[in-house]
């Protein structure tokens, strides 16, 4: 199923690859645009007050373990309600020391989004006004959506092994 | 022995008015066991008499880890997460996550199984619409529409119980169509509600739009500007509420949405009141598209004949090695997904529900990401509760309808 791409998106496609040299993919219906970190805010705000992107539909983040260099791509789903297009932006970041600059100044959904992002997989917001965990306690180790965190599970207890297991089980003894 | 951690204002300090460290504020708790909530919410205020300065929600309490469990489990088998994200909306929330899936293998959906699931995914939203009708009026003090839309709600639930098994944790969409045909019954069932249904409406109207009290609690309350609701993300209703003309269902239909006629209510005032009326406009519309969807519901088969992603029918498994073999390797295995992700949305009752797939060339997906509404709309509420009173501040909550479980997935 080859689709051609979007009469109307074709010239916003070859603006940004003009402006931010990006590579282009094409899968689906869909068009996600490649950039690095130092671009990332300059183009989310091109798309919003040049092309009318209003609205950041999704900020995530796909993990690519065991690769490395890029493991994470952070991904922004952007709509535009007045031409009804949507365009996604990749951000590929790094294993160690994953970084994004925040994007909440252009976009105030990203501020929960990038709290997630944070509390998730670990990938560090620079100038995020309030670097809290989301959705984790505050004393939570690692980072849960991340490929290499385990799914974690309970040993499951018999009659003849009921009492040794119980003593490994986490929950709070009296 | 767990540690008990101690909470004190130095981790708020950013996020508050000054008058609260010199303690000319206070900060209360709401939450996370209160009723007016809508779940496991909890909302740390500052107060300034009954006036809200600040509003912090701290969300998290329900969260389950549904997006990881369902990396772990094939496409087939993590469907029966969805049902849990948001438990107002299964059947909107197996539809997402089925119209991702169809997208990234690139699965056709016979006709007769898509006028399906739009009869039921239109049900579903007067459902989860009665719900936050019946909550709402309860927070506003109004108790006997908890009941009356309770007891309309049990009818389509009984539906979904004809067709599904359940009446709420259905799983009834699958991949490539639909589990199966629906029983004689439904036709009956559906025309039944059909007819009962609009008198209804008209009853809730008369106890609640042209109600003094109830104007006087809503009208003006939580101004939700264009912009504001636009960078925060805000879809659905909350954002036509806020005039802005945008559902999915018209701009990016799916399932055959572009057959059937119905209007999407825009209201420009943005306030409390403006949500309720487009609501209960959608109530009237989603009958609308019900009755059509049932009276031009095609015949033909609910699932695609795609022996590779739809598992055969019993009957042909005992006469046929090839279907014997599909069936065990679907049911094991699993069907393979291209390495690749896509992103794709519909519209839910709280706003634009998508799903971005990402797959890793087996039969597990890489990443599920559920963009759920009620996390953005939720987002937005500090900016809409300040300078209001605590009593109103319930009525925005409730106004936002909000599902934790959609919230924390």
């Amino acid at each position: 199923m080859v689709k051609i791409m979007d009469k109307k998106l074709e010239p916003i496609v070859k603006a940004m690859q003009g402006k931010f040299s990006a590579k282009l993919e094409e899968f689906r219906d869909e068009v996600h645009l490649f950039v690095t970190p130092a671009q990332i805010v300059d183009a989310l705000t091109m798309l919003r007050d040049e092309h009318h992107f209003e609205l950041l539909s999704a900020l995530t983040a796909v993990d690519y373990y065991p690769q490395t260099s890029p493991r994470f791509h952070v991904i922004y789903q952007l709509t535009s309600l007045a031409q009804n297009l949507s365009v996604q932006l990749r951000v590929p970041v790094n294993g160690n020391s994953p970084k994004v600059p925040t994007a909440t100044r252009v976009y105030s959904v990203a501020n929960w989004r990038e709290r997630e992002l944070l509390d998730m997989f670990g990938i560090e917001v620079e100038g995020h006004p309030d670097p809290r965990r989301i959705l984790m306690p505050n004393d939570t180790e690692g980072h849960p959506l991340r490929r290499d965190f385990p799914l974690g599970y309970e040993e499951p207890q018999f009659t003849f092994n009921y009492d040794e297991i119980d003593l490994r089980k986490p929950y709070v003894k009296e | 022995m767990a540690q008990i951690e101690e909470v004190t204002i130095d981790q708020y300090k950013h996020l508050v008015s000054e008058r609260a460290l010199t303690g000319e504020t206070m900060l209360l708790n709401m939450g996370p066991q209160h009723p007016s909530t809508h779940g496991v919410l909890r909302l740390l205020l500052e107060l300034d008499g009954e006036i809200v300065v600040n509003c912090i929600p701290d969300i998290g309490f329900l969260h389950t880890g549904i997006e990881k469990n369902m990396e772990a489990k094939t496409y087939q088998k993590a469907e029966v997460m969805t049902d849990r994200l948001d438990y107002m909306n299964t059947m909107g929330n197996n539809l997402a996550y089925v119209m991702a899936v169809e997208k990234l293998v690139d699965l056709d959906v016979p006709l007769r199984a898509q006028a399906l699931r739009v009869i039921l995914v239109e049900l579903q939203r007067i459902a989860s619409h009665l719900v936050w009708l019946g909550t709402s009026g309860l927070d506003l003090a109004a108790m006997s529409m908890f009941l009356y839309c309770f007891r309309e709600r049990e009818q389509i639930l009984d539906i979904f119980e004809l067709v599904s098994g359940q009446r709420m944790m259905t799983t009834y969409i699958r991949p490539g169509g639909v589990w199966r045909d629906v029983p004689v019954e439904f036709e009956a069932a559906v025309r039944d509600f059909l007819k009962i249904f609009p008198k209804r409406i008209n009853e809730y109207e008369k106890l609640l739009t042209k109600n003094p009290l109830f104007i006087d609690r809503m009208v003006d309350i939580g101004r939700l500007s264009k912009e504001t609701a636009l960078s925060y993300g805000v879809t659905g209703p909350m954002l036509r509420a806020s005039g802005v003309d945008w559902d999915l269902r018209k701009a990016r239909p799916y399932c055959g949405y572009e057959q059937y006629d119905f209007d999407v209510p825009v209201l420009p005032e943005g306030d409390t009141y403006a949500r309720y009326l487009v609501r209960i406009e959608e109530l009237r519309q989603s009958l609308r598209i019900v009755e059509q969807a049932l009276n031009k519901l095609p015949l033909g088969p609910v699932h695609s004949e795609n022996r590779k992603f739809v598992p055969p029918p019993r009957s042909e498994i005992g006469v046929s090695m090839e279907a014997l073999i599909h069936h065990f390797k679907l049911w094991t295995e699993g069907f393979p997904a291209p390495n690749a992700s896509i992103y794709s949305a519909i519209e839910s009752p709280r706003g634009e529900l998508g799903v971005l797939l990402a797959g890793d060339g087996g039969p597990k997906p890489r990443r599920v990401h559920m963009r759920t509404p009620s996390f953005d709309n939720l987002a937005v509420l500090p900016e809409i509760v300040k300078g209001h009173l605590v009593a109103d501040l319930v009525a925005i909550l409730s106004s936002t309808d909000i599902v934790l479980g959609d919230i924390d997935r």
